[in-house]
């Protein structure tokens, strides 16, 4: 089970509360996570990454276990313990804007 | 008795505001969609509580939102705008070429007769078209084709900002787009043409008879006469007795000819409102009086139109989509500012008085009359 967090604006507009939790089977991604989180919930198709492209938008970030993930290859491992579900993927607004 | 409703958009959430038809006490609701931006919302003609919403934001891009009961519950539709075949480009504020790139939805037209058929127009400029309620969109691609190599953005971006869908040819539409100009098509889309002959812009445009490039703020139609336009240009305020085809200036006695909405009364075609704003580099009102100014000639002779309205110190823009009208037998009429205030008129014009002074910067006002 993959817990993700989400902005509030994500999750007022997914209609969650709190955490969201997918299973996956297969490797735990960005991509694996983002597909299963995008098929749950099609309204957060192209908030996070571009719906053509695939990319990351330009303001999101993602951070799990206190590290920037941001930046890491779509297809790589996320953390041991992001796969487990002890710990969280946090989809972040970029600080922007005062 | 009947209702009004007026539907607004802002830098930070939609509100909708409703009274009975005295237009003297109002309901505020929202803020709906709280802190995202909501260019436009506009409801459809032909079933007044399917509302749909231009939602955006720039950290997660954008969404469109539609109701089906008057605004009390929204759900996410579609939100893929892809361009139709080759991108090509467009001309960036220095003349370069730059590849369009989808920004936002700036403005919804739902058809006249079809709930489910509603149009977009979008940043990059183009137009799109749903059929299916807004859950899929599809480019009219032809538009683009004519000329937008030459396109520029204005100094708010390159959108296309106003729709008119022409009530007596099914087939026809007005389009508008900063910096670029207004097209026409006859044939639902296929093919479009530039209409601008008339219109001067020789501090944006070296080529004084340039077909494309203008650019145009706003248009509005009466609809019981299509063919007659008017136009608050960049600078200017314009008029065509034939379809587009040519413009002529009908700035009159304004005391300055720029700004951003104009809008025509309910019930008399001859009667026409903006709002002048001192100059394209200082938007807000000239000595700091906030007046709508009514032409009743179509033009060339206006009115300054104070009472209610701050004739001291206000500095505030009025943008191009918020201006609108209702149909009430004493034609309403309706504006919101950069600051915040929604003014309402009940008698045409004459008297404002603020249906609420304290919203985000307001983007967008339309009004329904409901029975």
């Amino acid at each position: 089970m993959i817990r993700v967090i989400l902005p509030t604006h994500l999750r007022t507009l997914a209609h969650v509360d709190g955490e969201v939790e997918l299973h996956l089977e297969g490797p735990v991604t960005q991509r694996s996570v983002l597909d299963a989180l995008e098929a749950r919930y099609p309204m957060l198709r192209g908030t996070i990454r571009d719906p053509t492209t695939q990319r990351r938008r330009a303001f999101v970030r993602f951070f799990a276990c206190q590290e920037d993930l941001s930046h890491e290859p779509p297809d790589a491992p996320l953390p041991e313990a992001v796969a487990l579900g002890t710990e969280p993927l946090l989809v972040v607004g970029a600080m922007a804007g005062g | 008795m009947s209702t009004v409703r007026v539907l607004v958009g802002t830098r930070k959430g939609a509100f909708i505001l409703t009274s009975d038809g005295t237009r003297k006490r109002w309901n505020i609701s929202g803020p709906l969609f709280a802190g995202w931006e909501i260019y436009h919302l506009n409801a459809s003609p032909a079933d007044p509580n399917r509302l749909y919403a231009s939602q955006s934001s720039g950290w997660f891009g954008q969404q469109i939102q539609r109701s089906n009961d008057g605004g009390q519950t929204w759900e996410p539709m579609g939100n893929q705008f892809s361009y139709d075949g080759v991108i090509g480009t467009h001309q960036w504020y220095d003349g370069t070429p730059r590849p369009w790139e989808f920004k936002r939805v700036w403005h919804l037209e739902p058809s006249l007769t079809d709930p489910d058929t509603v149009y977009a127009g979008v940043e990059d400029a183009a137009l799109f078209r749903s059929h299916d309620g807004g859950q899929t969109w599809q480019e009219l691609p032809a538009l683009r084709s004519v000329k937008g190599q030459l396109w520029q953005p204005g100094a708010g971006g390159m959108c296309l900002h106003t729709i008119v869908l022409d009530p007596s040819h099914a087939e026809r539409i007005f389009i508008a787009i900063s910096a670029a100009g207004v097209f026409r098509t006859d044939d639902a889309g296929k093919t479009w043409r530039p209409m601008n002959r008339g219109l001067k812009s020789p501090y944006e445009l070296p080529d004084p008879d340039a077909e494309v490039g203008h650019c145009v703020h706003r248009i509005a139609i009466h609809r019981s006469r299509p063919n007659v336009l008017f136009m608050q240009k960049h600078w200017d305020v314009m008029r065509s007795d034939d379809g587009g085809e040519s413009w002529h200036e009908v700035s009159g006695n304004l005391p300055t000819d720029f700004g951003f909405p104009i809008a025509v009364h309910a019930h008399e075609p001859e009667t026409i409102y903006v709002v002048p704003i001192k100059s394209d580099s200082e938007h807000f009102p000239p000595d700091g009086k906030l007046r709508v100014y009514r032409s009743r000639t179509g033009g060339h002779e206006w009115e300054a139109l104070t009472q209610g309205l701050p004739q001291r110190d206000c500095y505030v823009n009025v943008l191009r989509d918020a201006m609108a009208v209702d149909a009430l037998d004493t034609c309403g009429v309706y504006f919101g500012t950069t600051g915040g205030q929604v003014y309402a008129s009940a008698d045409a014009g004459d008297s404002w008085t603020p249906i609420v002074r304290d919203l985000p910067a307001v983007v967008s006002v339309e009004v329904e009359t409901l029975p």
